[in-house]
């Protein structure tokens, strides 16, 4: 196949959810302007493509770009890359927004990454549990924390087979020796698709707002050689302290203070051993589950003790 | 309740006799804020440590203002804390324990010379906290593991930690890897003591610490 034959099949197969293009037409196109016109192939290709994207008014971003790269979800460390990917939907969450029309968790072997489908895009819905080929899907990042935006462009194919779910999670074991600012009970903005926490009532994004109140602990694992920081959740906080959200909020309210939450919480929490596990987030680990490690088997302490 | 930066400082394992032993200080850099280390004579630099052990005593040693001091009795020696008005919550732990209890210290190693040139060794405590004896017993567990790993690489090529002891102090790791052991046979002791159905997991110390872990 000559290089135009095979750059014109290329821009068919891009064409080819929108417009019943001919691969030969395309190459014909292409040859004048290339052999006719001495116009470099890029230029060509970028003309012909104009014409198409005229004929179908579409953009160009909702064309399919060539070569969206097959990756696996643990591999993504990049902002806006067209990538394919053959996932099982591990979960699906509530969309907080009307514009979103699915929201969840995408896994393959590697690992979980989160994807948004948008309603504008108009796409059939996925279901739990059934994997997928997806093929032009865009990554995006927010505090260091990767997803992928599946898109007009974006065909999903259904897999008969079961691609495998992998765990991603770390385990990390250590003595809580901090809890940083932010911890206890906190607000966040109530806007749609915005958890941002609250400072002095302002949500950064959008000012002055009444916030909702949640519980979380920021806090510190450090076994002696490493420190790793953590995050529980309203849920996880709530198992750590024995204190709901509920029973937060009267004393902050009996206290006139919300910061009495934190510190009666390390006092219950801080110079404890603990081993939580989940997914890493950027600096944090997010508490997936955790528990105290037991008591400590001396006797083979001592014997690994001895043998050093 | 520290703010975070991605540089945070490790807590480092020692018993209190290796702490006490320890005295000199550095920086890694000139920059006036950089951080203070204390030089453990096993090899290793300590700018936090965390420890577990018996609150024996406190008292308010400060003269215009409440300044508290705690001793803290590890297996092989006493920590010496120090608490005041800009570690209000460590002051007010100190100030509302009742000792003996078993704590849990996360703190900054400070040194101090006498009137008679001798160095002396303390912790600003970060935070205090009571725990139970599990804690205990896997703090003397664990710092034991680490004290002993330190001094297996004592002369291990490029161990700059352990060399700059060995010419700041000239004490022998040994003793350090003997004290560890011993804590941790006395916690085997402890532990067989505990399982022939005695209420014996304290330190000798320690002995009327309540311990909650005893069925």
């Amino acid at each position: 196949m000559s290089e135009l034959r095979q750059e014109a099949e290329a821009m068919a197969e891009q064409f080819s959810d929108h417009l019943e293009v001919d691969p030969a037409e395309i190459e014909s196109r292409l040859e004048n302007l290339v052999d006719e016109y001495r116009v470099p192939l890029e230029e060509a290709r970028r003309s012909v493509t104009n014409s198409y994207l005229d004929d179908a008014g579409l953009d160009r971003d909702e064309l399919a770009p060539g070569g969206a790269t097959r990756v696996q979800v643990a591999d993504i460390d990049e902002d806006e890359q067209w990538v394919d990917l053959r996932v099982t939907l591990v979960d699906l969450w509530e969309p907080r927004s009307d514009s979103i029309a699915q929201v969840g968790l995408l896994g393959d072997e590697s690992g979980t990454i989160k994807f948004v489908a948008f309603e504008t895009s108009d796409l059939p819905a996925l279901s739990e549990g059934q994997s997928y080929a997806l093929s032009n899907v865009v990554t995006d990042e927010y505090e260091g924390r990767y997803s992928v935006k599946l898109n007009r462009t974006t065909q999903i194919t259904e897999l008969d087979e079961s691609i495998e779910v992998g765990d991603d999670a770390d385990t990390v074991e250590g003595a809580l020796v901090d809890i940083q600012s932010g911890s206890g009970l906190i607000k966040r903005c109530p806007e749609d698709d915005c958890t941002r926490v609250l400072q002095n009532g302002r949500c950064s994004e959008h000012g002055q707002v009444d916030g909702t109140f949640d519980l979380r602990i920021k806090g510190v694992l450090d076994d002696g050689e490493t420190v790793t920081e953590v995050i529980f959740d309203r849920e996880a906080t709530e198992q750590l302290t024995g204190t709901t959200l509920e029973e937060a909020k009267d004393l902050a309210m009996d206290a006139l203070d919300t910061t009495v939450v934190a510190e009666e919480m390390a006092d219950d929490v801080l110079g404890r051993y603990y081993r939580v596990t989940g997914p890493t987030f950027g600096r944090y680990v997010l508490v997936d589950e955790f528990e105290e490690p037991g008591p400590v088997d001396v006797e083979s302490a001592l014997i690994e003790a001895r043998s050093i | 309740m520290s703010g975070s930066a991605p540089t945070r400082e490790v807590a480092r394992r020692v018993f209190a006799n290796e702490f006490n032993d320890a005295g000199y200080t550095f920086k890694e850099s000139d920059d006036e804020r950089a951080p203070v280390y204390l030089l453990l004579p096993t090899g290793a630099s300590a700018n936090r440590v965390f420890f577990v052990g018996t609150l024996t005593e406190r008292d308010d040693v400060g003269e215009d203002s409440e300044y508290w001091r705690g001793r803290i009795v590890d297996p092989t020696g006493t920590f010496f804390v120090y608490a005041g008005q800009y570690q209000p919550e460590a002051a007010s732990t100190l100030r509302a324990l009742e000792p003996p209890a078993y704590v849990a210290v996360v703190g900054k190693p400070r040194t101090y010379e006498t009137d008679d040139g001798e160095v002396r060794v303390s912790v600003r405590p970060e935070s205090i906290t009571t725990v139970d004896a599990a804690v205990r017993d896997r703090w003397v567990a664990e710092t034991a593991r680490q004290t002993i790993d330190r001094v297996a690489a004592f002369d291990d090529d490029g161990n700059e930690y352990a060399r700059m002891a060995d010419e700041q102090y000239a004490l022998d790791p040994a003793t350090y890897k003997r004290a560890s052991l011993s804590a941790l046979e006395d916690l085997d002791e402890t532990d067989e003591l505990a399982a022939g159905g005695s209420h014996a997991t304290d330190p000798p110390d320690a002995t009327d610490a309540p311990d909650p872990t005893a069925d």
